[in-house]
């Protein structure tokens, strides 16, 4: 696979192992004190997104689902409701991915904010619908927030699959 | 041409359609939030699922509660010192309150025998420390550090050193979770303090509470304390819960929008203490079981009591 696929640069296939610690760090993330500031991202969405655009086949909708489940139990929120919007969100960045990786990473980034704010969205008016009230715009910033972090973020998750530069003509890869 | 086979090769295998793994995992996920929901009978998978996120949780905590430690630990022996002169004052300004509430409360044992009144019910509880809000931007709760094995049960008020601060909602093995008296789907029945009148307060979600359903020339005054009015089977008689703030009568409206802020440093972390819970209440008279029996022991059976005791 490749960065983008207009890139030349070829990536070493990914390890599974790499994908799970990196989800799991994005759970760590979440339960930080700090998900309470205002604008921060909600990291497993983003990171899930991720990995949904780059390998639909490892990361779907059932890791989507049980990320979701434990999101829920961390949060107190409502069994059910970050799984909904993960899942659907997973859907989308896979059914997008093919397209998704032919622009240049800014562009990524624009086309990922419209679903990451679907997925909050969709959070809310799921909680609206049996009488929460309205969090209040700061709500939206947080996607707005992680889509910029999509260009760091590809970057660092795409770290161990880079090769070096200098390669040793004898190898084949 | 016999002998082929026609099933893919495992090459092209690939599980089942991405539709329709959609299908199925939206409409799980729709189950169980209305079931959640609804019904609350998933309470079992949330404890299950609890004991592995928990332990995860502590550990995402520790970088937050190490800097309050730090902080704590270098605030300084100063103003540690001037902390404990106002502690001491403060306990000296309300001793003798204080120091006659034993004999008072036998004297009023005794009275209340003397006039077969039913007995003063005494308040216990243990000390629980507020491990870390939930993230959830659309209610009110703190978790706690005590749980089931401390035997805590759903439905405890809990308190701080100077009022209400809300309810235990849901119990997880070592920890549970206090709803605020802010969340939207709290109520308290209160009684105003001046007047003695009771009514029930609600939370709004902006960290004030409201006093609703009060005519618009009800006798309520900026700065009245409301206190529990102990008519439900959850908070003891006379705990402050809040101050009047502000009162707005339009004559537009039958009734006047009253809000109040809480006493209680509702929103602040700290300790709260978890009182036991409270004595059942008396069978409630013969033409009234029929609506009355049904949910005695249940967390949510607050309000129903409460709308009854507005009528009062």
């Amino acid at each position: 696979m490749q960065p983008t696929f207009t890139s030349s640069r070829i990536l070493l296939p990914v390890r599974p192992w790499f994908i799970y610690l990196t989800l799991v760090a994005a759970l760590l993330l979440n339960f930080l004190p700090t998900a309470h500031w205002p604008g921060m991202p909600d990291w497993v969405a983003l990171v899930l997104c991720f990995w949904s655009v780059r390998e639909f086949r490892r990361v779907g909708m059932g890791w989507a689902f049980i990320l979701g489940l434990l999101m829920d139990v961390a949060d107190g929120s409502v069994l059910g409701q970050h799984g909904f919007a993960y899942v659907l969100l997973a859907f989308a960045s896979a059914s997008l991915s093919r397209r998704l990786l032919w622009f240049p990473l800014l562009q990524q980034a624009l086309q990922v904010l419209p679903l990451l704010l679907l997925t909050q969205a969709i959070q809310m008016l799921m909680r609206l619908a049996v009488g929460a009230s309205f969090p209040g715009w700061g709500y939206f910033v947080g996607p707005v927030i992680a889509s910029l972090l999509w260009i760091p973020l590809t970057f660092v998750l795409l770290l161990p699959q880079f090769r070096p530069v200098e390669q040793n003509p004898d190898r084949p890869i | 041409m016999a002998g082929f086979d026609h099933a893919p090769p495992p090459f092209f295998k690939r599980g089942p359609a991405p539709l329709a793994l959609l299908t199925f995992y939206t409409l799980l996920s729709l189950a169980v939030f209305v079931v959640d929901l609804r019904f609350r009978s998933l309470d079992l998978l949330r404890q299950s699922v609890a004991l592995l996120v928990d332990p995860v949780q502590r550990v995402a905590q520790t970088p937050g509660s190490l800097v309050d430690y730090a902080r704590n630990y270098l605030e300084g022996i100063r103003s540690l010192q001037r902390e404990n002169d106002e502690l001491r004052h403060a306990k000296l300004s309300s001793a003798p309150d204080l120091l006659r509430l034993g004999q008072l409360e036998a004297e009023n044992g005794r009275l209340r025998e003397l006039l077969v009144v039913k007995e003063r019910e005494n308040a216990k509880g243990q000390v629980a420390q507020i491990l870390y809000t939930a993230r959830d931007p659309f209610s009110r709760k703190v978790i706690v550090d005590k749980g089931q094995h401390s035997g805590i049960v759903a439905g405890q008020p809990a308190i701080d050193e100077s009022g209400v601060v809300g309810q235990v909602t849901r119990i997880f093995p070592f920890s549970s979770e206090i709803t605020l008296i802010t969340d939207k789907d709290q109520a308290v029945p209160v009684q105003i303090v001046r007047t003695g009148q009771r009514s029930v307060v609600f939370g709004l979600d902006n960290g004030q509470l409201e006093l609703r359903y009060m005519p618009a020339n009800a006798d309520v005054q900026v700065g009245d304390l409301l206190v529990t009015s102990g008519l439900d089977s959850v908070y003891l008689q006379g705990y402050p819960v809040a101050k009047v703030i502000n009162v707005e009568r339009e004559s537009a409206y039958s009734f006047a929008r009253i809000s109040c802020a809480p006493v209680a440093g509702v929103e602040n972390f700290g300790e709260v203490m978890i009182l036991d819970p409270r004595q059942p209440l008396p069978p409630p008279p013969p033409e009234a079981k029929a609506r009355g029996s049904e949910d005695s022991n249940k967390p949510g059976a607050g309000k129903k009591k409460q709308r009854k005791a507005k009528g009062n």
